[in-house]
């Protein structure tokens, strides 16, 4: 008989979430998955200035900061029908990279490795064997038998001082973790030095917003002003700053990251045949290179492969009803029909919770069970992230992306077929990172030659003042967020937010099953992974992690005397 | 209990990690730097590190986005994030911590149990007072249950960010779940409020280093915050102020004044009704701060600064008063001062100042009636 075993919360990811999970024989069966945290942000910026919408919205997340202001201005300036100086495109470009590097490194070293590495195994780690490792796959400089030696007795001490921190009642010693400990030696070695270089790459955020997390963006441009001349703007030393920023950031990605984790794979080959989900795959794009109205000029395109078909790629239209977003098994009500789908300029949400009272110890699944809403593409379910980024380069043809895919598989001895599970997801990630880390270079020095040719100009302010605007106009922003497919939809009525909706990516895999039955991303790759100990929920926590969740939250309205509102749409609330 | 003579101190956890004494010395020193000591405090400070236990601490995450958390992670210093972490025993962090599900609630547990009345309390976001707080559960229970019960054996609480300060953006209005500060709801402990969206890394680290090094709380303003680093306006420590108090500013982004790095006030800076430190300390590792990089402070570190008007709105929009006197109404109503008078927070709090802050203020009148409102 099937055991329900419940994780709660699942850590190391931004956000509240909750796995519910029915093992039999030893794999799972079936899996919910549930978000149980709203804050309510698009009711909030109703009724406000559409040039101050993407502050509030940038607060939907922390981790993947930047990249909900950046696609929040890119919905203002759709609506307004507002171009971006080619500098301020750039800058952009490489705010988005810097967050890539960033987010995917956290994401590998502090959020995902403590699934495969263990801790305390390192400790019997012979330090000379590791640096002979370490030198065998990078030629990055902190591998001598002295380096790792000294660490080795650092977490000796640390282990026996008894306070282990937040290394206490990991899953060490669990029968999944088969790295050989100098290995996992190595993985902590690159646990702390990612630690320290990560507040390093966000400097380029600092420098063109100001601050991280959460740099200032502007519709219509950028506010860092150009000149070369006076201390007051972007000058000579401020573009070498970020410039050697960028060169760091790639010897990191290509040095420890890439290697690390071809290293640490090799030995779990196996997690590329769990995890595998449904197979049909979406991305936006990103990286426009000739304004963002033109997509094909994107490094990154958009497109939607479905069943694991890489011989097709459809198209992604924002704007009629492709996309809709149900709510029969989430926290909502909708007006009229409850199992209709509704488009995001047209959606509505209104929160009714009526999941158990708690303290609860089951959710009760044949109800409706989270916070999030269920979006879905032609009426099906899409994975979005690296993964989807990375196959749908891949089969347009991106020779780049081609190359590091090749690499990965050859590599590791695996087919193709690999790439659509746990593992590929987790190395799809890399191999963005390193492409993002790549092509920034090349947009820095775009930026370089513009300003060389004299164009300083970083903001378009001809449509600033709302007595500019139409009466009405509606927009779309989209990005691919470091974990996915992310857009924003604006009604902009007399020079306010009449209505404003995220589906983020967290909503497309974290979200509960459709009308149809149909379950999203999380729930469909748990199907058929293995569990060693029922206790111990180690396999889930890979498999989730490879998501690398950032838990979206949807809305909920209430007008100032407490009645529903129905109008706005969903909330997303992604914390790491 | 007798959990303190198990528990190693600072000074042997660093020397264990390959540090030198020397180093320590260095670390001291900049703790006192950055808590606003003399010199002569750094004794003590290595005094304290070298002698007193590890403080278990509890980091809790309720409505929040975990801006709060990534910004601790980029504090370059006191010493490195990796340092700081081992030093407070951070035993339960739904960001960082290893076990997840029952795993991760048996750290938290173990700590509150076995270190009751001992452990630091760090809280990120708010708690949804609406629909019985049901708006935020973690592992079945609300996030109401969960704070009264961490608060209770808690020696000191650290409010975290303005989430747990403010309530920040998802208590703007209308404050769809009731999104509540942790201070009006528990009462009976002492709470350090460290406001920002997020707070600066290196406030973060200064602020829960000195706790466990002084094993008392920073010196507090009215408003709970510490005073090292939330005395000061963000105008009163802005380099561009010469521009303010010359009369030049920037008229709107990317124009010829804000290549020049003219005072962003008329594009709608909240620097003069804010408090923090990102004008003095800087943003990563002082790298820069928004003015500093085109864009006017938004005010984040304020209480309710979502609704304190449009961020691209200039403060003198508002009737009767000069500029200088505007804003420090704008920030008395925004933190809720009842105290009559400019400048109510440490600006004030010598003659000297006190004379410097009336010069500036005739000096900003004169400016305002320059401005083409």
């Amino acid at each position: 008989m099937a055991e329900r075993i419940v994780v709660d919360p699942i850590t190391r990811i931004e956000g509240h979430l909750r796995i519910e999970a029915e093992v039999k024989d030893g794999k799972i069966v079936d899996a919910w998955s549930s978000c149980t945290m709203v804050r309510g942000l698009e009711n909030i910026v109703r009724g406000r200035d559409p040039r101050d919408v993407w502050a509030f919205v940038q607060r939907t997340c922390g981790v993947c900061t930047s990249i909900h202001a950046l696609t929040s201005v890119r919905a203002v300036e759709d609506a307004l029908d507002i171009a971006v100086p080619p500098n301020a495109e750039m800058v952009r470009n490489l705010m988005v990279a810097a967050l890539y590097e960033h987010d995917h490194v956290v994401h590998f070293y502090h959020l995902h490795a403590l699934d495969w590495v263990d801790v305390v195994s390192s400790l019997k780690a012979d330090p000379v064997e590791t640096s002979r490792i370490a030198q065998s796959i990078s030629k990055w400089p902190k591998s001598s038998p002295g380096y790792f030696s000294d660490l080795q007795k650092r977490l000796t001490k640390f282990v026996e001082s008894g306070q282990l921190g937040i290394f206490a009642n990991g899953y060490w010693g669990h029968p999944q973790m088969k790295l050989p400990p100098e290995v996992n030696l190595i993985g902590v070695a690159h646990y702390l030095e990612a630690l320290e270089w990560q507040k390093e790459i966000v400097k380029v955020h600092t420098i063109f917003g100001g601050k991280n997390p959460h740099p200032n963006f502007l519709v219509g441009g950028m506010a860092c002003a150009i000149n070369t001349e006076d201390p007051g703007g972007l000058n000579a030393e401020r573009l070498a700053y970020v410039r050697r920023l960028l060169e760091d950031g790639k010897r990191f990605i290509e040095q420890v990251y890439i290697p690390d984790l071809m290293a640490i794979a090799s030995y779990y080959k196996d997690w590329g045949a769990i995890g595998k989900g449904f197979g049909n795959y979406m991305s936006y794009g990103e990286y426009p290179t000739n304004g963002y109205a033109d997509i094909s000029s994107f490094k990154f395109q958009p497109g939607v492969i479905l069943d694991r078909d890489l011989t097709k790629v459809h198209e992604v239209n924002h704007r009629n009803d492709d996309i809709q977003e149900f709510v029969n098994n989430s926290w909502y009500d909708y007006s009229g029909d409850g199992n209709a789908g509704k488009h995001p300029w047209e959606g509505e949400t209104n929160i009714n919770y009526t999941g158990p009272k708690p303290p609860y110890k089951n959710l009760d699944v044949d109800q409706k069970y989270s916070f999030i809403k269920t979006p879905r593409w032609k009426g099906k379910p899409m994975e979005v992230g690296p993964l989807a980024r990375v196959l749908v380069n891949f089969v347009k043809g991106d020779k780049e992306t081609q190359e590091e895919v090749n690499a990965v598989l050859k590599t590791l001895d695996v087919p193709v077929d690999a790439l659509f599970s746990t593992l590929g997801r987790t190395a799809a990630r890399a191999i963005c990172a390193k492409l993002s880390s790549r092509w920034a270079l090349g947009f820095y020095d775009q930026l370089i030659l513009n300003i060389k040719n004299g164009d300083s100009r970083m903001a378009n302010m001809e449509k600033w003042e709302p007595s500019t605007w139409p009466a009405e106009a509606k927009g779309v922003g989209f990005a691919e967020a470091p974990r996915g497919a992310l857009a924003h939809w604006i009604v902009i009525k007399d020079g306010k937010t009449a209505n404003y909706q995220q589906v983020v990516p967290s909503t497309w895999n974290a979200s509960p099953r459709d009308p149809k039955g149909q379950r999203s991303a999380y729930e469909s790759t748990l199907l058929g992974t293995p569990v060693a100990d029922n206790n111990l929920p180690l396999e889930i926590i890979r498999t989730i992690h490879s998501f690398d969740p950032c838990i979206a939250c949807s809305v909920h309205l209430y007008d100032e005397h407490g009645k529903h509102i129905t109008q706005v749409d969903n909330i997303s609330v992604c914390t790491i | 209990m007798a959990t303190e003579k198990k528990r190693e101190t600072y000074f042997e956890s660093m020397v264990k990690q390959g540090y030198s004494r020397r180093d320590f010395m260095r670390f001291a020193t900049y703790m006192a730097a950055y808590m606003g000591l003399s010199t002569s405090a750094v004794g003590q400070i290595a005094d304290a590190l070298e002698n007193k236990p590890r403080v278990p601490v509890i980091w809790d995450h309720y409505q929040e986005c975990t801006c709060c958390s990534e910004s601790f992670i980029r504090s370059d210093h006191p010493l490195v994030a990796d340092i700081i972490l081992d030093k407070i025993s951070l035993d339960y962090t739904l960001t960082l911590m290893a076990p997840s599900g029952d795993q991760a609630e048996k750290s938290k547990h173990d700590t509150m149990k076995k270190y009751h009345g001992e452990y630091i309390l760090c809280v990120e976001g708010s708690v949804p007072l609406g629909d019985d707080g049901q708006y935020c559960c973690i592992a079945g229970r609300t996030a109401l249950d969960i704070l009264k019960e961490a608060a209770e054996g808690a020696k000191a609480i650290i409010a975290w960010g303005s989430c747990a300060s403010n309530g920040c953006v998802q208590a703007a209005y209308p404050n769809p779940t009731q999104a509540t500060p942790i201070h009006k709801i528990i009462k009976d402990k002492p709470i350090i409020r460290v406001p920002g969206c997020p707070p600066i890394g290196e406030v973060m680290a200064g602020v829960i280093v000195h706790v466990v090094t002084f094993g008392r709380l920073p010196e507090l303003d009215r408003l709970n915050r510490p005073k090292a680093f939330y005395a000061k306006r963000v105008h009163d420590s802005c380099y561009r102020r010469p521009y303010y108090d010359a009369g030049l500013f920037a008229e709107t982004f990317d124009d010829e004044n804000a290549k020049k790095g003219y005072c962003l006030y008329k594009v709608g800076c909240k620097g003069p009704m804010t408090y923090n430190a990102c004008g003095s300390i800087k943003w990563n590792n002082g790298v820069s701060y928004p003015i500093q990089s085109g864009h006017g402070c938004i005010g984040c570190s304020e209480d309710d600064f979502w609704d304190n008007g449009p961020l691209y709105e200039r403060l003198t929009k508002l009737p009767g008063f000069g500029i200088e006197a505007t804003a420090d109404k704008v920030g008395k109503i925004a933190v809720g001062a009842v105290t009559a008078g400019v400048a109510v927070h440490a600006i004030a709090s010598t003659i000297a100042k006190k004379k410097a802050v009336s010069r500036r203020i005739s000096k900003g009148r004169e400016n305002d009636e320059n401005l083409d409102i």
